[in-house]
């Protein structure tokens, strides 16, 4: 008899992996959500649901959080995938919470809306009444991250506790929680950088233009490519000049930067990444780099 | 390329950190900007030497105290496989990470410092490496250069572990000797040791053949979602139900006969669904959805098995346990919920049979209670029946976990020896 090789691809694998965790909280929960920016790993993350439902519709709404920041390709993108799949997108907007006094708009140069998020975020859980929040976060990006379980427990206050979180063991999650609490679920928690991009090759996955390499006006601050908008404060130290970057990661636009890069085919920004020597965060996010500590902190207030 | 998930056990002074953090530099796992951020914060503290474990410990907590509290995973690759590290501590306060991070490994580590050879620690790590069914174990033999690359010290490692790893379940076990600060037989095989001739821990780890760990032979589907497409502009999907799972052993084909659990009933496959078209046959890791000949009355819990080649249907198990509450015990009389496969249900504790001390593996017997990071042998009465195999045959239908109904937390993770 022909011996059959039973090996599976590391793709495979966490496609498969990812898959069982969506259907886990569909079939465990009353009223989950998706949290759907546009940027890729909430890509891949919503082409998982498709497939792990299909036939059927994804039985969950999508959810963004709009800081107002935002890239207008990435919103176009967003409104455009929702529609095409005839998904409930629910918006919840970082503005309305500062018209609302919910929050206080920062002032100065470096004013951010990033942290003014959790608050929209977690009260747009409570109005809704979502028990299970799926997000794109993966496990090598930071080292917070790392320790950070599948089913993430969040406490009537939206809070993360990484020092009292409920052992994961096999594939069996514990989805058990009060009326008020919620658990953010990470279907993506193994997967890698590099195996995002891998995957978005292999399923043909369309994303938002600001990934490939375009001619942008920006200006450098603390070694980081900040995009010419009316929303990002610029002063008159930091010069405006002309260059061709790309994203590596997509977020508000005040605190994310662009890397320069002549990477305008997915096959060419796998190859770059495969080069590259320092993280995605590292290289682009601002936010992360307040403090050695600084995404334990955001996530223990309830960030995502 | 596939994926090989391994964790590690020992402590800092094993110099597993530092076993970790060169095996991810030298693969290309570290960045740049994470070797910045952890020389700055060893110069900060005065550490002499940049210390790779502030790459894995990542919480406030355990920098500030030094220690690994927590299981961190980290990922590496190389040309050949891509890896999951779960890094778990050593200390026996940590009996419940190392647990987790076992329960899906297909490989651990276990580290030893050749100076001072195999401690009540390592001992420890065999032991729970074997309870979780580990597949593959490899010993490392570490600080090699601090005893000359001494053979006959390694071989008297070799052979005390030897005789301790024969009481034990060790399926496959090898042994590297290895100096992780140098890198004498990490990534390549070292000139240091020319009387060893196996090939470098990196290598074994890219090479292990782990495909047929998993069980291929008893057909397992739990059952975890119904998919009933509700379009009604669709016509073609209006009768279309399906069932959504993730195969948990065996391998199932179209046209296959199987029998549902409860019920009994037997029917055919009549299509093996995913998104990306129907496929000719479905095993482990595999998620998929199936579709039958017969309507049948199936639900999220249920199973899916071969006629001939059934699980036990049980609702009295016989499981060793390993409690994982800070607080709350485990006693004769606690009610928990336990989750199996897809199915949830009670549980009732009947008796304590023993509570094994993990170092010496003595049973005691007079034992009234399992505390935190407490292993014993356990027997359950359930409300409804599960549908189990040994987890010695295989470890997704023979592994529970045990939640408590009044915090909700996940208290305790058994595994199943024997059910009726």
């Amino acid at each position: 008899m022909l011996q059959r090789d039973y090996t599976t691809s590391q793709l495979d694998v966490l496609e498969a992996e990812a898959i069982h965790i969506m259907r886990e909280v569909a079939a465990e929960f009353e009223r989950p959500c998706l949290l759907f920016s546009g940027g890729k790993d909430s890509i891949v993350m919503l082409r998982i649901a498709e497939k792990a439902f299909w036939p059927a519709a994804i039985p969950f709404p999508l959810m963004h959080v709009d800081t107002g920041h935002n890239f207008d390709e990435v919103i176009e993108f967003r409104d455009r995938r929702t529609a095409e799949l005839g998904a409930r997108l629910v918006v919840a907007s970082v503005q309305d919470s500062i018209d609302q006094g919910r929050v206080v708009e920062q002032t100065g140069r470096r004013a951010s809306r990033n942290r003014l998020q959790t608050t929209t975020l977690l009260d747009a859980i409570e109005e809704h009444e979502f028990d299970a929040v799926f997000g794109g976060a993966r496990r090598d990006e930071e080292k917070a991250r790392a320790k950070e379980r599948v089913f993430s427990f969040r406490d009537d206050f939206g809070q993360w506790d990484p020092k009292n979180q409920r052992p994961e063991l096999w594939n069996l999650y514990n989805s058990r929680i009060r009326k008020g609490e919620h658990i953010r679920v990470f279907p993506l928690s193994n997967w890698t950088e590099l195996d995002i991009w891998d995957y978005i090759r292999r399923e043909g996955i369309e994303i938002p233009s600001i990934y490939f390499a375009h001619t942008r006006k920006v200006f450098e601050r603390d070694g980081m490519l900040l995009p010419d908008a009316e929303v990002v404060r610029r002063g008159d130290d930091e010069p405006l000049f002309e260059a061709v970057v790309r994203y590596r990661t997509v977020g508000d636009m005040t605190c994310t930067g662009a890397v320069q890069s002549t990477a305008a085919t997915v096959e060419e920004i796998i190859e770059e990444i495969a080069a590259t020597r320092i993280t995605e965060r590292g290289a682009t996010r601002a936010d992360d780099r307040a403090s050695e500590a600084a995404m334990e902190d955001r996530k223990r207030e309830g960030y995502f | 390329m596939d994926i090989l998930r391994f964790a590690t056990a020992g402590s800092v002074d094993d110099g597993k950190s530092t076993l970790i953090g060169r095996l991810l530099f030298d693969s290309k796992a570290i960045f740049e900007d994470q070797l910045e951020a952890v020389e700055r914060t060893s110069r900060d503290r005065g550490t002499e030497f940049t210390d790779l474990s502030l790459l894995t410990d990542g919480l406030r907590a355990e920098r500030e105290q030094g220690i690994t509290i927590d299981v961190a995973y980290r990922y590496f690759a190389t040309p050949k496989r891509k890896f999951i590290i779960a890094d778990t501590p050593g200390h026996i306060q940590y009996t419940r990470n190392m647990v987790t991070g076992a329960s899906t490994a297909d490989l651990a580590i276990i580290l030893i410092d050749a100076r001072k050879g195999v401690l009540e620690q390592s001992r420890r790590h065999a032991f729970l490496t074997s309870l979780l069914r580990v597949p593959h174990l490899v010993l490392a033999v570490n600080k090699m250069d601090l005893v000359d690359y001494s053979q006959e010290r390694f071989e008297e490692i070799r052979d005390e572990f030897t005789a301790f790893a024969s009481k034990l379940n060790v399926g496959d076990l090898t042994f590297i000797p290895i100096s992780a600060l140098n890198g004498d037989n990490v990534v390549s095989r070292s000139e240091n040791t020319p009387w060893y001739l196996g090939t470098s821990l990196l290598h074994h780890l890219e090479n292990v053949h782990i495909a047929s760990d998993r069980n291929l032979v008893d057909v397992r589907f739990p059952v975890q979602y119904v998919i009933r497409p509700q379009r009604a502009n669709d016509h073609a999907l209006h009768d279309y139900r399906g069932y959504a799972g993730q195969v948990a052993g065996g391998v199932l084909k179209p046209g296959d006969e199987v029998v549902h659990l409860p019920s009994g009933l037997t029917t055919r496959i009549a299509s093996i669904d995913t998104f990306d078209g129907p496929v000719e046959e479905a095993f482990p890791p595999m998620s998929v959805t199936l579709r039958f000949e017969d309507d049948l009355d199936i639900s999220r819990g249920d199973m899916i098995a071969r006629p001939n080649n059934q699980p036990q249907v049980a609702q009295d198990l016989e499981a060793m346990v390993c409690w994982m509450a800070d607080g709350l015990k485990l006693t004769p009389r606690s009610k928990l919920t336990i989750k199996h496969t897809t199915r949830t249900a009670r549980a009732l504790v009947r008796d304590l049979h023993y509570r094994l001390d993990v170092n010496t593996l003595h049973r005691d017997e007079d034992a009234t209670s399992l505390g935190l990071n407490e292993i014993g042998r356990v027997s359950l009465r359930v409300t409804q029946p599960l549908f189990v195999d040994d987890y010695a045959r295989n470890r997704l239908t023979g592994g529970f976990i045990l939640v408590d109904e009044a915090t909700n937390g996940t208290v305790g993770a058994g595994m199943v020896i024997d059910a009726h």
